[in-house]
């Protein structure tokens, strides 16, 4: 009897984990979402900065980074660059990625710009 | 009788039609497009596909758009379905390495009414779509780019003429050919609905303004771009 109730919960538990969207890696992530303004090397010189009106920022330079704080950093992933005062090209992620992943996302940064 | 018969000989052609385009979907198409769904759930996953799922196709393409595409197909995407795959350190700024892509196969016209048949019979399930509708109207390009690009910066990733505009997402000046007016409005509204791991964020863009937005790509989709090309 015990093992007939379970086996509905077993089912249910299958669909949740085969419909919702997975964590990604940090780098991972940088790469399905920042690359394509921040560059490949992260230093601002993406494939799209051409025909832009503000160019996206030097993760890779510590003057340009190290004056952000890491909830700055939060906000404008989640929030978008208007959040923090900052471009409307700047786009929200918190559509595309958890609090955990932008989290991660953070420290990621940190690395690169190798301060904080 | 005679409309009858009529009626069941045009159900039955089509029918004929959409099983010979499935049949070509499945041989041809299912090694680089998902037909059967779900999206990719994972960024690995996503990367895998080759080209665009189109187990919805029904429900986002023109089907005019789509069998003549199929015959002459053209790239829309600059830096390929994946931009991150087809890119390569330039000089001033990350570049589109061209010897990566690859063309799109073409399909004979009969072929392609076929495949545009069976393709628009893969409807997207109703939680994909939402309650997303065009209202109609219609706005100048001149304003609607300042809805596109000022407002919201969707530029910074598309390219709203050939050569200007932003190159990792596709070009939006032929979108509103491409794709159905209640798709557009669905899918700005929550491109993670349609696909989780997509690297177009949702800007969370107020209703009002999206049906600007998908009025501004009908405006632009007017112009003879490949005569200006």
């Amino acid at each position: 009897m015990r093992k007939n109730k379970l086996f509905p919960a077993f089912f249910m538990m299958l669909l949740i984990f085969s419909t919702a969207a997975w964590p990604d890696d940090a780098e991972d992530n940088y790469k399905n979402y920042c690359w394509q303004c921040h560059g490949m090397s992260g230093d601002g010189m993406g494939l799209n900065v051409q025909d832009m009106s503000v160019q996206p920022r030097d993760h890779t330079s510590a003057k340009a980074m190290g004056g952000r704080s890491d909830a700055d950093l939060f906000k404008v992933i989640k929030e978008g660059g208007l959040a923090i005062d900052k471009s409307v090209l700047m786009p929200p992620w918190g559509d595309s990625l958890s609090d955990d992943e932008i989290h991660d996302l953070v420290k990621y940064l940190r690395k690169l710009c190798q301060c904080g | 009788m005679k409309y009858l018969l009529l009626f069941l000989g045009f159900t039955f052609a089509s029918a004929t039609l959409a099983d010979d385009g499935m049949a070509i979907l499945q041989k041809r198409c299912a090694n680089c497009h998902d037909l059967s769904g779900p999206a990719a759930q994972s960024v690995q996953a996503l990367w895998q596909r080759k080209g665009p799922d189109l187990f919805y196709a029904g429900s986002k393409y023109n089907r005019e758009w789509l069998e003549k595409w199929l015959v002459k197909p053209r790239r829309i995407r600059p830096a390929g379905y994946h931009y991150i795959q087809h890119i390569k350190p330039g000089k001033k700024r990350d570049m589109i390495d061209a010897a990566t892509l690859t063309p799109h196969p073409v399909l004979s016209s009969d072929k392609a009414e076929d495949v545009a048949e069976a393709l628009m019979k893969l409807k997207a399930p109703a939680e994909m779509m939402g309650a997303a509708a065009f209202k109609g109207g219609s706005i100048s390009v001149s304003f609607g780019e300042m809805v596109f690009d000022k407002f919201n910066g969707c530029m910074a990733c598309h390219e709203i003429e050939p050569g200007y505009g932003g190159l990792s997402g596709p070009e939006v000046y032929t979108a509103a050919k491409r794709y159905q007016a209640d798709y557009l409005v669905s899918f700005i509204s929550s491109p993670q609905a349609w696909n989780p791991k997509t690297p177009m964020p949702n800007k969370h863009v107020a209703e009002p303004n999206i049906q600007k937005i998908v009025q501004y790509l009908q405006a632009l989709a007017k112009e003879n771009w490949d005569e200006k090309k």
